[in-house]
């Protein structure tokens, strides 16, 4: 059976990781209440999504 | 190929999956809206649009077949009296999809269904309007008592209608 011949250096693995990188979320800010939200969702701060409330979001 | 394989399965054995689209869809048309996941609320867009044109054909096989399908009889009644007449004009599509966002402790993607046209007081209309006075015109001749009634309700919620300028 195949066998690494050697431990990889730490260097190695670190090179290999420097490409894992985390992306941005995307986000939009809404038309209604200017907070930022995800496209194509309802915004979680105002409940509105293309002009109309879709969910009710009690004020303070 | 993946030919002719429409649908998901949801991990669930037939007669389960069944089960929870029957709840599912007793209680959307029961509330007109309901929260629940994406991947769900997609798959039952095609099962409530059955439901629908089944409701508009009537009959009483068309009877029978939407109470094979709805969990209670008196949902399966408004099916026949009040959501079907709603579309006289629209084959199908009679449901709405909007993505809420994730749900907190599994983190999956939750949206909103809800029947096309529902009027519940509380709730704006702004964008529904124009597509809600389409409908009353082309049915005004057969039921105009019927066909007000919803219309009115949407002139009520005039505070989210201000905040949407604002």
């Amino acid at each position: 059976m195949a066998l690494p011949k050697r431990k990889k250096s730490r260097a190695r693995r670190d090179n290999r990781r420097a490409h894992w990188k985390a992306t941005a979320v995307t986000y939009v800010t809404c038309p209604n209440c200017m907070e930022p939200m995800l496209p194509h969702h309802a915004c979680p701060s105002c409940g509105q999504y293309k002009g109309r409330e879709v969910v009710h979001i009690e004020e303070e | 190929m993946r030919h002719k394989n429409a649908g998901r399965k949801f991990n669930r054995t037939p007669a389960h999956r069944k089960a929870m689209f029957r709840a599912l869809l007793t209680n959307l048309f029961r509330h007109e809206k309901i929260e629940t996941t994406d991947a769900k609320a997609k798959e039952l867009r095609r099962l409530a649009d059955k439901v629908i044109t089944l409701g508009k054909a009537g009959g009483l096989h068309a009877i029978r077949s939407v109470a094979s399908v709805v969990n209670d009889a008196e949902v399966a009644r408004k099916i026949f009296t009040t959501i079907a007449k709603r579309f006289p004009d629209r084959l199908g599509g009679y449901t709405r999809v909007v993505k809420l966002g994730r749900r907190m402790g599994d983190g999956a993607a939750m949206s909103l269904v809800e029947i096309i046209g529902e009027t519940k007081p509380g709730k704006k209309d702004k964008g529904k309007t124009p597509k809600g006075e389409k409908t009353p015109k082309a049915a005004a001749p057969k039921k105009p008592k019927e066909k007000p009634a919803p219309e009115k309700e949407p002139e009520k919620p005039a505070e989210p209608e201000k905040a949407s300028e604002g």
